[in-house]
């Protein structure tokens, strides 16, 4: 079967047609699509699991009971699954297991561009680097049998271009994979001293094994051209855009498999080129390798370390290198400066009322991450920081701690109750336990927002849409050891307000819940448009001051876009003269 | 044959993503190599966004950058001007004309150039502008705006309209078919 498919669904298909039986998750923009789509087959076992470590240690218990298991996380989701994996390095595997990481250069999503590739040099396992749908699934498909020939978690690496690009996919059947037979082996499974002490070699002689793969695998491959003037290593997206380029002009040494490297096959090719180039996004991960051979090769010195690129980089790299570059385009013209056009939070988003109230009282924002934070965005400027996913929660312990009653009284933390289930409870134990006055506001959306609308323990459902059992945020906050724990609407200003006050004033610790739907849920249905009465609107733009995107303002008077209105309700709130209306509905039932 | 770049720029929620689908699918049923790259995650709350299609006997890359692009498929005015650098000489820009105050407008930091397409003309570039709007809501919802505009933009080209009908019965809920056909049919007459 034929198909147009994203990296990520390619991934999928790869995964699912060697075998696999078991995925477990945690949503993350680039990576989230590789779940979602195996979770469509019912022959497997699927799940959103609470954050990547837990889903990176499911993997592992389903490949000691035998079977192939795989998970997918983005490239700081890897920072929390960095301990299971260090170790799953020397345990190795019984069935085998793929651990999916999609860096994200350029930062399209994410809070930082670290480059995976690290961890697979520093837990000492192969990774696979992909550069199209077609070769992700060929990659994918191939990684449990390399991960159990070798005794070893095998890293995929995808990135944002790759995740999300589409070309056209010849997608195979399923083998059919028995589960291995349970055989205990303590001596491979249980790392104490003891033990893994024996595994350390393993692992060592494993590299040296994977290095000789390297020289002859599918995964690195030699193009020669005619043209020997120059020679570019290169290996992810930057190969297509040489190809993009170059065409099958220019002689290229494409690495698949980025850890371990080969040494040959890269000294071999550098000895039948006149000069070597290396084109890698982010760390010169394998310009470090050529220059440690002892081979001469320009790299980061002409590509930058930061970003994306593109064919244009490529063509203006070589430029300055004085070498030809075919077809260069011909704009039509520049185009006009413009005003930017950032993202920014929904129309009708719940978040909107409580960061409203906050910035009204000029309260201190540790912030968390989610769609809530776009809050730290204009014209609500709500957030002081966000750092990594839970810090909003352990920060403010630390912050309040700092500096004491000064800013217990007037700093909160904001978090959502995805985030709150995926690192957040444990800062909210330390908390309770080494006792500040914190306020945590958990942004309750029912729904794991930003990824697109995953479920989450909190939501009463699980990957596949079915009822599961519902985590009690309350509960939980109460026994986790806050004694003080309210829900508010945050489609309600007043209650919202007498809420951040009250438990900003109280000398113990406290958990706000502020709880409505996102908006763009099936289940939530958008009321009636609101409407601006021109004759009562004075043109003071206070409703324009918490940044709703369906309010404008025109010929001095506020006015609502009918097409994005969802009849929240808030800006109602928020204006005095009575002017916007239309919409009779209990809003805050 | 030489690639063809297309691409499709909006703003977040407009549904550039069901258009850049039924590209993908007409053009891979036309047996060319296709290549498409999407925007997810964060880009979507209401931010600028930009799919880049690519189609021809081998396709490369999947991005478009400066001077490459052959139709630029704008759904607002703004984001037809925002992209217009990527468009190669000769090109054409087909754009709705419909208006989306971002959040510096919004808040005061920046205009709203109303006058943009007609900057663009001045220049050069050869503007393809229509209300997409008013047609998506006559077929019965403002989400059609990416059928209508798609329509338009298959009239643009060598592809059969019974080709451009069958993609889209492939990628729409049949659910919404008549509607999205509705659509499609305007557009494609405009």
């Amino acid at each position: 079967m034929k198909k147009l498919l994203i990296g990520n669904e390619a991934v999928a298909w790869g995964l699912y047609n060697a075998g696999l039986g078991l995925v477990s998750s945690y949503p993350g923009t680039p990576s989230t699509e590789i779940t979602e789509f195996l979770a469509k087959h019912d022959d497997i076992h699927s799940e959103w699991a609470p954050n990547e470590k837990v889903a990176t240690e499911v993997a592992f218990g389903a490949s000691l009971a035998g079977m192939r298991s795989a998970c997918a996380m983005k490239h700081v989701g890897l920072n929390v699954a960095a301990d299971p994996l260090f170790t799953l390095s020397y345990t190795g595997v019984t069935g085998g297991m793929v651990i999916c990481v999609a860096d994200d250069p350029a930062m399209h999503s994410s809070q930082n561009e670290q480059d995976s590739r690290h961890y697979a040099i520093a837990a000492k396992v192969p990774m696979l680097e992909p550069s199209d749908s077609a070769e992700a699934y060929a990659f994918a498909k191939s990684a449990f049998a390399l991960s159990e020939e070798y005794d070893t978690p095998v890293l995929l690496r995808m990135c944002t271009r790759i995740a999300h690009s589409q070309c056209v996919v010849d997608i195979g059947e399923r083998e059919d994979v028995p589960v291995k037979e349970y055989v205990r082996q303590p001596s491979k499974y249980i790392m104490m001293p003891g033990y893994a002490k024996l595994r350390h070699p393993v692992v060592e002689e494993r590299t040296a094994k994977l290095k000789e793969l390297a020289e002859n695998c599918m995964y690195n491959r030699v193009e020669m051209a005619e043209n020997r003037e120059i020679g570019i290593i290169t290996s992810g997206c930057s190969y297509l855009y040489v190809k993009e380029v170059f065409g099958d002009d220019v002689s290229v040494l494409k690495i698949g498999m980025p850890n371990p490297l080969p040494e040959k096959l890269i000294r071999d090719f550098a000895a039948q080129v006149k000069k070597l180039y290396v084109i890698e996004e982010l760390d010169p991960i394998l310009e470090n390798h050529i220059r440690a051979l002892g081979i001469e090769v320009t790299g980061k010195g002409l590509f930058s370390s930061i970003g994306e690129f593109s064919q244009k980089t490529i063509r203006e790299a070589f430029l300055t290198e004085g070498i030809a570059v075919p077809g260069i385009p011909e704009a039509q013209g520049e185009a006009p400066a413009v005003p930017g056009r950032p993202p920014m939070m929904c129309s009708g988003c719940p978040h909107r009322g409580m960061y409203y109230t906050l910035v009204k009282n000029h309260i201190t924002v540790l912030g968390d991450i989610g769609c809530y934070t776009l809050g730290a965005v204009a014209p609500l400027n709500a957030l002081d920081s966000t750092l990594c996913m839970g810090a909003s929660v352990s920060g403010i312990h630390g912050f309040n701690a700092a500096r004491g009653e000064e800013t217990e009284k007037k700093t909160v933390a904001v978090i959502g109750d995805s985030t709150f289930m995926h690192s957040g409870m444990t800062g909210l134990v330390n908390i309770a336990y080494n006792a500040t006055n914190s306020t945590v506001i958990i942004l309750d959306n029912s729904i794991t927002g930003m990824t697109g609308h995953q479920q989450n323990p909190t939501t009463g459902y699980n990957i596949k849409g079915d009822p599961a059992a519902k985590v009690d945020l309350e509960a939980l906050c109460r026994a986790l050891g806050i004694n003080r724990v309210r829900v508010v609407d945050p489609y309600d200003l007043k209650a919202c307000e007498e809420a951040v006050l009250e438990e900003l004033a109280v000398a113990e610790p406290s958990v706000i819940i502020s709880r409505r739907p996102c908006v763009l849920l099936k289940y939530v249905k958008p009321k009636a448009p609101l409407t601006v009465d021109p004759d009562k609107c004075r043109g003071c733009r206070k409703c324009m001051k918490m940044g709703c995107p369906s309010i404008s303002f025109k010929d001095g008077k506020a006015r609502i876009d009918k097409t994005l209105c969802v009849g929240c309700g808030v800006c109602g709130q928020l204006c005095a003269f009575g002017a916007i209306g239309g919409n009779e509905d209990e809003r805050c039932q | 044959m030489k690639t063809t770049s297309i691409m499709i720029v909006g703003v977040g929620g407009q549904g550039s993503l069901l258009a850049s689908r039924l590209l993908g699918t007409v053009l891979t049923d036309e047996g060319y190599d296709v290549k498409l790259s999407e925007v997810h995650g964060m880009s979507q709350r209401g931010g600028s966004v930009v799919t880049y299609v690519r189609y021809g006997d081998k396709v490369y890359s999947p991005i478009v950058t400066e001077g490459e692009c052959d139709y630029i498929i704008s759904f607002e005015k703004l984001e037809a001007a925002r992209y217009a650098g990527c468009l190669r000489k000769g090109g054409k820009i087909i754009v709705n004309t419909q208006q989306i105050d971002p959040m510096p407008v919004i808040t005061g930091a920046a205009a709203y150039p109303e006058d943009v397409l007609d900057q663009l003309k001045a220049k050069g570039f050869d503007i393809d502008d229509f209300d997409a709007l008013g047609p998506a809501l006559e077929a019965g919802s403002a989400k059609a705006v990416n059928i209508v505009l798609m329509g338009h933009f298959a009239a643009c080209t060598d592809i059969p309209k019974e080709k451009w009908m069958a993609a889209l019965q492939k990628v729409i809920n049949p659910k919404f078919m008549e509607m999205n056909v509705k659509a499609f049919e305007t557009g494609y007459g405009k």
